[in-house]
Parts: structure tokens; C-alpha cells; sequence
């Protein structure tokens, strides 16, 4: 019985709509688990697009989407195949995949997608080359992105935590192979406790993923503010080019606007959001009320004020909508006489003076929103070290969970050969990252400790 | 010049005589050729059968249709089960055989076998004709011919004994070695090595104070290892249990200028798992003493065979630092131990059918394949003898998995990896060692020995009878309840309630509740045997892992079921690095998951290989 596998099938960042692809043999179950149309899953005719709502277990809407299946044989990889093609967008894209993953999808492994197409004979020769072929580019470009060296540490880490394993199932696989006169007498709490450790660290590691993704897919930095600050003006400055249309009348910037830059090794999705007020423009207003809403879905807001005049209802509103933890209050017009209260700013701690107009102190701007993501990093708490890949982060929780399940069988009296294939099934995990672990390694570790043998 | 042989099987050991068993008894002509007709089936080393992992290749012997299982089973004077405080995976039968009797006793089965000759005879070489092997020729000048030949050579090609600083030609203590054989699979391309093992010397009992000594004795039931076996009768013996101290750890460190392993006089590379005395002395120093069994090579010889203490340091360093042991202060030597260097050839250039890759019609076993141990060897014995049959019957070689058995996961690993020091099987080097345990070898084996005709039919129907009484037991445990009412059943099982009642199986499931527990609530349990009783609690208290462990099975089968042609071209295709070809065209794999196990093979290979086996 082969598993279901799911990954998003449009790159990420990119794009108005962003694909999630299942394949397996539960794939329409999955579907049924988690979206709701006017149609049940089930009746649902092959190769044909139904509305629906995704919902979480506890009802919560993630996304508005279109679900397709593709029954088997008819398929890409040949079982039954999902789409389900939401909004595009990293935020909305990472909540479907985690629903999928929730009711026990499982994370597929570069190009396992083809892999099955092949198995099932649904590829002929001249696509699946073309497939490899993508996926070794893809994989050579990303292996050329600048977090090589947090990548390192991360490998460096999960290979203690490997060699703690391997010692542990040496120590176990010893007690199995061999009398207990040649190896003495097993002390199981011992063997656990490092075990019990690992379990909780790998879990904080898998945690670390959300700060990895920022590294990965760049974080969402909003631009927020009353009409006419200089919101777009600011955006352009950082950007150094001209995108978003800035017009002195107010409430020009109908919509948001999104730009893709790296800011010192940081990928950052900048979005300049409708200028925030209260009006009777209906327009105006759906502006305002998707500022609110990716106020509160950005990594970082960049709440942007008039220096060089007294702060307004306007801007004590758009302020209300920023999370001072998450916020940088950049005083604009710096070129101008400042006549702002800055003390009304006392709540938001990190602020920083520009002049967009004339480009003044976009240095500090960048060192500032830098300090922000690196800060963020550190306070993780696991040391600089970040998973910063979906698949390593699922090896973990794999891991996480295997270690898990001898806590409990070893509670339970499970007998040891039972205990060490829940540690081989942890190290089999992370051999995802680090590679495999043979027999023959385990075996070495044995009789270099032992004295095993008539 | 010779004719008439169906297979000619060159080696009378433990691997030999399980092939020439198996081809005689699948009804092809066959001729087994020995140095020695006084030594077949002869225990070179230690006088036991099975042990951990090997008693579960005993059980796949015999669940094959071997004879191994049934030749310990008749000459047995102990049996234990061991690892019985561990769980029923990994618990394994040994014995101690009377050596002579065991020795006999095959010489008797296999001189009475219809359609097997059994020769004395010392081969020099190979008679090759268009790249296949066509019959062997003996030193005496006699030429065999038979369109399969099995190589199980055991210890003799080359072979050197080792004790102290003295060394010899022989094959074993005694006895001659063979010559020639390497020389001509050399030059017939065959890649050749060395390797080394040893063995302890042979006590004489009269000299060795018992009363001082800590007794171990077997089983009060002794568990025969064959299903034909119907019990064990004859009465059992003890072994004892003595120890070295710091002063046998003085005197052999003082011998150890005389030793031909530290004076680098040996090159063959020895098993790590079966240390020499000064070996473990010198690599684990800290340890102030190591343990001996005395273990009485029969019921009328007069030798000891002391295990623990195996080695090749000069005779009278041996009885030194044997007389520093308790009980054995005025022991006396009868045979000195020693180690022995022979020639081995790589396994990697073998098919997992056994058969030679260089030399069609040429099959392998035993210890020339690299492996130690008696099991080891009788298994690979046993699938060679199968498979060469099969050739001659123009029918296709049967191939066990990692997933079906430790015979399986033994052969796959030679043919994938090669061997660089003696093989000995662990379990765990059994990916799915939960699934591959004693009491189930017979599911797993059983319907391919009928297949290939080597069940008789009344063994045959035993073990069917045996799959419908667990079927039987299976339902009685899934449908029989115990209501929450039953509270004389309850008190009786130690519950204090049960919100719905609860199948047995679901009792069963409880760590506290063992099947004998359960007696009481239906009769028809205690109307199965022990085995099949015993089996039915593992399945069930085990299930979640059995479970997790058969999926496991179901990934793996996957990959094993994409074959790869024997002639596929691996220089064809562009994306392999130059290492990665290499040990592709080294092993030639044959199916997508056993080129994945071969070290250095990335999964990046594995990716490109898929997609060009589609061609």
C-alpha cells in the first residue's frame, strides 16, 4: 500500500494562483477531509473543476479554491491525483499544504511526483527526461542560494543528533545480537533519557521551520499608512525604481502592489497596501479592509508617518492595526521641518527617519529591517540553526515521532527489538538529510564498544 | 572421462551436503566430491548448530526442505532457546551436537539418498568449454562432466594454519589443503582474496575439575528445530562455564611476540565478531575477565571445546594461560588451536541466484563466498544445489528477498556488497527482522520448497494444517467476547471494567494478559499446539508494529519489482558520475532496490536509472 504524497505544484512566491497537487491512494479522501462544495467529494466527476471553501478541522476558512480530481489511471502519476488551486501567495499556499499534511498527507520527496508516474508507466521516455532535467536545474539553482553556510549548521546539528541515535541503537542492537555476559546488562532508563532529549530538541528544530521559510521564501513586509505619506514614494525609493504610482491626490493607490527584492541575502516581498481611512468609497473601503487583513498576515510592517506634521485620526487608526513587536514606524519627510509627536510612537520601539523624496536614510531603513529578521532568527532559540526546507522539516517531525513512539512502547514493556525499530525508523528519517545508516555502520559501532564474540 | 551428472558439488561440508542433497532430491543426477569421505559434514569449529540469527537460518533450512535442522534435531544433546527475555523475534534455537554422530548421521542420509554418489576426490580445476562450466577434473586425472558445477570449498583453496610462529599448508588441522583451484578462477578472471579465522584447542575432559565449575544445562523441553521432528528423547548434557582472569590476560600478553596476528605474519582479514583470545585481551584491556564455555564435543569423545578462547599463539602459551582458569589448572591439550588463512572469492561477482557472473553453470557456497559459520554456509548450500537444479531443468532460479527471509537478506548482501571480512548473520542486518522470526519460517519458506519439489507431501500437509489452525485461532480470538457483565472473568483476568466488553484479541493486546490467560474463556484455544499458540499471541500483541514493518515490506517490494536486464548498458547513459557506473557494472544489479543498497549508488542514480529502464 503506497502512501499519498502532496507539494505545491507552482513554485512559491509567484503567481495569482498557487497549485497544491496530492497523489495516492487517499487523495480524494484528504480532499473530502478538509474541503467543502456544493458537490461531495465522492460524486465529484473526474478532470472537472468544483468551487469550494477549504476549512480546518476546527471550521476556520482558509482560502476560497478550485478542487479537481483525476481518478486513476487518468492521471499524471497514475493513482488518483488532486489539485487544488488556491490563491497564490506563501501564507495561504503553506496554510493549505499544512491541512493536507494534518489529516496525513505526506511531504513528497523531490521529483517523487514522476517517480510514481514512471512505477505506474503514465511517462513516456522523452517527458520524464524533460522532468529530471527540471528538477537537477532547479535543485543546482537552489544549491547556489545564499544560505549554504545556515544550511551547513543545520546538517552539522541533526548529524549529533544521528550519532546520538546510531550510538543508542548500537547499545540496543548489542543487547539483542549478543549475551548479556558479553555486553552486561542493559540500563534502559539510560539509554532513553538522550532519546527523550532529542524528541524535544528535534520538535523546537521543526519548529525553527517558519523562521527557515523567511530565509527560503522571503518574508512579507507591508507598507502601511494614512493616504499620502509617501507610501508608494517609499516603496519606489527601496526599490529604486519606479512601480507603484504616486499622485498627490490622496487615495490614489487603489490596490496593494507587491515587488520581490533581496535586502542584504533576505529575499522580501514588498506590498504597498491602499492608504488607510475611513470613507464612503467602496472601493476605498475594500482597500482598507485587505490592509487590515495582511497587516496581521505580514512578517514585518513598515507603518509609514508624515514627520513633518502633527499625527492624525487617520494615522492613530492604522497604527491600531500594527502589532508593535512586528512593526517598524518609519517617520517620512526627514527632509522637511519635523513637527510630529513622536512620544504618541512611544508604543512601537523601532522607528527610523526617511526621506523618501530625496532617498535619505534608506541605510538605516535596510539595517533596520535586517536587525528585525536576524533578531528573529537568534530568539528562535535553536542557535542560528534554522530548517529552512518543507522536506527536512517533515524528516524531523518524522523523527520526532518515531522517538516519540519508543517512549511509549518502552513504557509499555515492548520488547527490544520492537524499541529498535522505532529507532531505526528516527534514523531512517533524518538519513533524509544525512544520508543512510546501514547495518554494517551499527554493526562497527558494536564491536569497536564490545567485546562480542566466542 | 565421466558422464551422466546432472551437478557435480565440489566440497563435502555443511554447504555441500545440503546441495547435493537438494539437487538429488529434485530429481537431477548428482555427484558430491570430498577431500575426505571420514570428514563430511564435519563441525571445524564449535560443536553446535543454530544460535542468534543462525538458529533462524536453521529454520529456514528446513522450511525449505534442508536437512540441517533434521540431522541436529537426531544428533542434539542440548538445546536451549535463547534471548528468551527478549522479544519473540529475536528468540533463537542452539544445541550442542555429539560432533561424530552429527557427522554420521549426513554421511548415512546422503549415501542413502537415490540419484547421489558420494566420492572421495581432490579437485585441481574446472573443465571450461564457450564460457560455461562443463565438468571438473581431479588431481588423479578423472575428468566429471556435468553442466553444473558447485563450488563449497570451505577453508582449503590455499589454505594456511597458523600456531604461533609456525604455519603450514592444510585445510583443516590434519588434513590437506587444496591447491590449483584459485590459480585457475584467477585466471579465469575471477577476483580472489584472503581471509582468516581460528579456532580454540580441544581439551581433554579426564584433566578438567567439573566440580568447581558453574553448570549450564538446556532446556527442560528441548525445541527440535525441524517440523519433522516429533520431540527430542535422548538425554540431555550440561556444558560449564569458567573465566579468564588477570593472570591468563598476563600470560597471553606476554606471548603475544610469538603471536602470528601481532607479528604481522597473517594477512587474511579476520572476523571481528569472533575475536581471538589475545585479540580481545589487547583491544579491551580494561575488561578484567571473559567468559568460556566448556562445551563436550559428544557423548563418548573425551574432548572439550572450550568457546571463548579461540587462538593462534604457540602451543605452550595456549596450555599457559589455559591452567590460570579455574577448574582447568591441570588441563591438558589434546588438539591445539590455531588460525587458518585460505582463499575466498568476492561474492560481488555472483548473481543472487548464486550462480557465477564470469561462468555460466558455476555456483558458489559457503565459506568461498566469504562467509563463516555453519548455517551460513548449509543455507547458501541449499539455494545453490536449488538453483543449479533448476538450470539444468531449464526453469528460471529462484531468488529469496531481504523481505522474506534472513537466507534472503544473507545473499543479498553478499551479491550487493561483497565481503571484506568473514559474513556472519546478525539480525540486525534484517531490515524487517520482526516479520522474519523462528516460529514463522514456514510461511515464508514453505510453499517455494513445495514449489520446487522438495516437501514431501506429508510435510506438506502439516504445515497446511498448521495455516488452518491459525486461521482458526485468529477468529476465535477476533470474534469470542467477554461481556462487561462477566465479572467472574474479570476478576479472573485482574480487570477492573470494561465499559463494552472486549474481544480476546483486544485482551490479548494488554502488555499483563498472556494467551494461556485466556484458556478459560474458550476451550478451543487449548486445543492448538504450543507453536501455533505462541504465534497467535506474537501476531496480536505485536500487531501495530507487525503492521508498520509489513508496509515497510510493501515500499521495498515495490522497488525490488522493477527489474533491471542483465545486459543493460550503463555507459549509455550520460548522467551517472564515472564512480557510480562503476559499481553498477561491479554488482550489475538486478532490480531498481538492490542497485539502491549498493554503497556510493545516489539516489540521484536511482532516479536516472528508472526513468532509462522505460527504454
Amino acid at each position: 500500500m503506497l502512501d499519498t504524497i502532496v507539494a505545491p505544484a507552482t513554485p512559491p512566491g509567484e503567481g495569482g494562483v498557487g497549485i497544491i497537487r496530492l497523489s495516492g491512494p487517499q487523495a480524494v479522501d484528504f480532499l473530502g477531509a478538509v474541503f467543502r462544495g456544493k458537490v461531495n467529494v465522492n460524486t465529484m466527476e473526474s478532470h472537472k473543476l468544483y468551487l469550494g471553501r477549504l476549512l480546518t478541522p476546527n471550521e476556520e476558512r482558509v482560502d476560497n479554491v478550485l478542487a479537481v480530481i483525476m481518478r486513476s489511471p487518468r492521471s499524471y502519476t497514475g493513482e488518483d491525483v488532486v489539485e487544488v488551486h488556491c490563491h497564490g501567495g506563501l501564507q495561504i499556499l503553506r496554510s493549505v499544504l499544512d491541512l493536507f499534511l494534518n489529516v496525513g498527507a505526506r511531504m513528497a520527496g523531490p521529483g517523487e511526483f514522476t517517480q510514481r508516474a514512471f512505477l505506474n508507466g503514465r511517462l513516456d521516455l522523452a517527458q520524464a527526461e524533460a522532468v529530471i532535467e527540471v528538477i537537477r536545474a532547479r535543485s543546482e539553482r537552489a544549491s547556489r542560494v545564499a544560505l549554504d553556510q545556515l544550511d551547513g549548521h543545520l546538517s552539522s546539528e541533526i548529524y549529533k543528533f544521528s550519532a546520538q541515535l546510531k550510538q543508542s541503537l548500537a547499545l540496543l542492537e548489542a543487547h539483542i545480537d549478543f549475551p548479556d555476559d558479553e555486553v552486561g546488562t542493559l540500563d534502559l532508563p539510560h539509554l532513553l533519557a538522550p532519546l527523550q532529549q532529542i524528541s524535544l530538541q528535534l520538535e523546537v528544530l521543526a519548529g525553527s521551520f517558519d523562521v527557515g521559510r523567511v530565509l527560503r521564501e522571503g518574508v512579507n513586509v507591508l507598507i502601511l499608512g494614512r493616504p499620502n505619506v509617501g507610501k508608494s514614494s517609499l516603496m519606489n525609493a527601496i526599490l529604486g525604481e519606479s512601480r507603484a504610482i504616486v499622485n498627490e491626490l490622496a487615495g490614489t493607490t487603489r490596490d496593494t502592489l507587491e515587488e520581490q527584492l533581496v535586502l542584504a541575502g533576505f529575499p522580501v516581498r514588498l506590498v504597498d497596501a491602499a492608504g488607510v481611512r475611513d470613507t464612503d468609497d467602496p472601493v476605498e473601503q475594500e482597500g482598507v479592509r485587505r490592509a487590515r487583513e495582511k497587516a496581521t498576515a505580514a512578517d514585518l510592517v513598515l507603518m509609514v508617518v508624515d514627520g513633518s506634521c502633527p499625527l492624525t485620526d487617520q494615522d492613530m487608526l492604522a497604527l491600531e492595526l500594527c502589532q508593535p513587536d512586528r512593526t517598524l514606524v518609519v517617520v517620512n519627510k526627514s527632509d522637511q521641518a519635523q513637527s510630529c509627536e513622536l512620544k504618541l510612537l512611544a508604543g512601537f520601539p523601532c522607528q527610523v527617519a526617511v526621506s523618501a523624496k530625496y532617498k535619505l536614510g534608506l541605510d538605516d531603513l535596510s539595517a533596520a529591517i535586517l536587525e528585525f529578521f536576524e533578531s528573529d532568527i537568534i530568539s528562535s532559540g535553536s542557535e542560528g540553526v534554522v530548517v529552512t526546507e518543507r522536506r527536512h522539516r517533515e524528516a524531523l517531525l518524522l523523527a520526532g515521532a518515531a522517538l516519540k513512539q519508543l517512549m511509549v512502547s518502552a513504557t509499555e514493556l515492548a520488547p527490544l527489538e520492537c524499541l529498535a525499530t522505532d529507532l531505526r525508523e528516527a534514523l531512517s528519517a533524518l538519513g533524509l538529510i544525512t544520508g543512510e545508516t546501514t547495518p554494517d555502520e551499527i554493526l562497527d559501532q558494536i564491536f569497536s564498544q564490545f567485546c562480542v564474540g566466542k | 572421462m565421466v558422464e551422466g551428472y546432472k551437478v557435480i558439488v565440489v566440497g563435502a561440508g555443511h554447504a555441500g551436503c545440503e546441495a547435493a542433497l537438494a539437487v538429488a532430491r529434485m530429481g537431477c543426477r548428482a555427484l558430491l566430491l570430498t577431500l575426505n569421505l571420514d570428514a563430511v559434514a564435519q563441525m571445524s569449529c564449535n560443536p553446535a548448530i543454530g544460535g542468534l540469527a543462525k538458529g533462524h537460518l536453521v529454520r529456514e533450512i528446513d522450511a525449505l526442505g534442508g536437512e540441517m535442522a533434521r540431522n541436529i534435531d537426531a544428533t542434539g544433546i542440548q538445546f536451549r532457546v535463547l534471548n528468551t527475555k527478549k522479544g519473540p523475534a529475536v528468540r533463537a534455537s542452539r544445541a550442542q551436537a555429539d560432533r561424530d554422530l552429527y557427522r554420521a548421521r549426513m554421511k548415512r542420509v546422503i549415501e542413502d539418498q537415490s540419484g547421489l554418489d558420494l566420492k572421495q576426490a581432490q579437485v585441481v580445476s574446472l573443465v571450461v568449454e564457450g564460457g560455461r562450466v562443463v565438468g571438473v577434473e581431479t588431481r588423479d586425472g578423472l575428468r566429471f562432466m556435468a553442466p553444473a558445477v558447485i563450488l563449497t570449498t570451505g577453508t582449503f583453496m590455499r589454505g594456511l594454519i597458523h600456531v604461533g610462529l609456525c604455519h603450514y599448508p592444510g585445510g583443516r588441522a590434519g588434513e590437506p589443503p587444496s591447491e590449483g583451484l584459485t590459480d585457475q578462477l584467477r585466471t579465469l578472471g575471477f577476483s580472489v582474496g584472503r581471509l582468516k579465522t581460528g579456532t580454540p584447542p580441544r581439551l581433554d575432559a579426564a584433566t578438567i575439575d567439573f566440580s568447581k565449575l558453574e553448570e549450564q544445562p538446556g532446556d527442560l523441553c528441548p525445541k527440535p528445530f525441524s517440523a519433522d521432528t516429533l520431540s527430542i528423547d535422548r538425554p540431555q548434557v550440561a556444558c560449564h562455564i569458567t573465566y579468564t582472569n588477570e593472570r591468563t590476560h598476563e600470560v597471553i600478553r606476554q606471548g603475544l611476540d610469538r603471536s602470528p596476528l601481532y607479528s604481522g605474519i597473517i594477512e587474511g582479514v579476520g572476523p571481528r565478531y569472533c575475536p581471538s583470545i589475545e585479540d580481545k585481551v589487547v583491544r579491551f584491556p580494561e575488561k578484567d575477565h571473559h567468559q568460556v564455555f566448556l562445551e563436550p564435543e559428544g557423548l563418548t569423545s573425551g574432548e572439550v571445546y572450550p568457546n571463548g578462547v579461540s587462538t593462534s599463539l604457540p602451543v605452550d602459551v595456549q596450555l599457559a594461560y589455559l591452567r590460570t582458569m579455574k577448574g582447568l589448572e591441570r588441563v591438558e591439550i589434546m588438539r591445539p588451536g590455531y588460525a587458518i588463512e585460505y582463499d575466498y572469492v568476492d561474492p560481488i561477482q555472483l548473481l543472487p541466484s548464486l550462480e557465477t557472473k564470469l561462468l555460466r553453470g558455476l555456483y558458489h557456497a559457503g565459506q568461498i563466498n566469504g562467509t563463516s559459520g555453519y548455517e551460513e554456509a548449509a543455507g547458501q548450500g541449499l539455494l545453490a544445489g536449488i538453483n543449479a537444479a533448476l538450470q539444468v531443468k531449464k526453469r528460471k532460479p529462484v531468488v529469496i528477498g531481504r523481505d522474506q527471509a534472513y537466507l534472503g537478506v544473507l545473499i543479498d548482501d553478499l551479491v550487493s556488497l561483497g565481503a571484506k571480512e568473514p559474513y556472519r548473520m546478525f539480525t540486525s542486518r534484517a531490515e524487517y527482522r520482526l516479520l522474519l522470526r523462528e516460529d514463522n519460517a514456514d510461511q515464508r519458506l514453505s510453499p517455494l520448497g513445495r514449489e520446487v519439489g522438495l516437501l514431501t507431501d506429508e510435510r506438506w500437509q502439516g504445515f497446511t494444517s498448521k495455516l488452518s489452525n491459525l486461521e482458526r485461532g485468529k477468529h476465535c480470538l477476533q470474534t469470542k467476547r467477554i461481556s462487561p457483565g462477566n465479572y467472574n472473568a474479570l476478576a479472573r483476568l485482574g480487570l477492573q471494567n470494561l465499559k463494552n466488553g472486549a474481544s480476546l484479541e483486544e485482551l490479548l493486546r494488554r502488555p499483563e494478559i498472556g494467551i494461556g490467560d485466556l484458556d478459560f474463556l474458550d476451550v478451543e484455544l487449548t486445543s492448538f499446539s504450543q507453536e501455533v499458540r505462541s504465534e497467535l499471541e506474537t501476531e496480536v500483541k505485536y500487531a501495530g508494529y507487525i503492521r508498520r514493518q509489513r508496509e515497510q515490506v510493501e515500499r521495498f517490494r515495490r522497488l525490488e519489482s522493477m527489474e533491471i536486464p542483465v545486459d543493460f548498458d550503463y555507459d549509455a547513459i550520460n548522467g551517472f558520475s564515472a564512480e557510480v557506473r562503476e559499481k553498477l557494472k561491479r554488482v550489475v544489479p538486478r532490480t531498481i532496490g538492490q542497485a539502491g543498497r549498493i554503497p556510493g549508488v545516489t539516489p540521484a542514480a536511482i532516479a536516472i536509472l528508472t526513468v532509462f529502464l522505460r527504454r
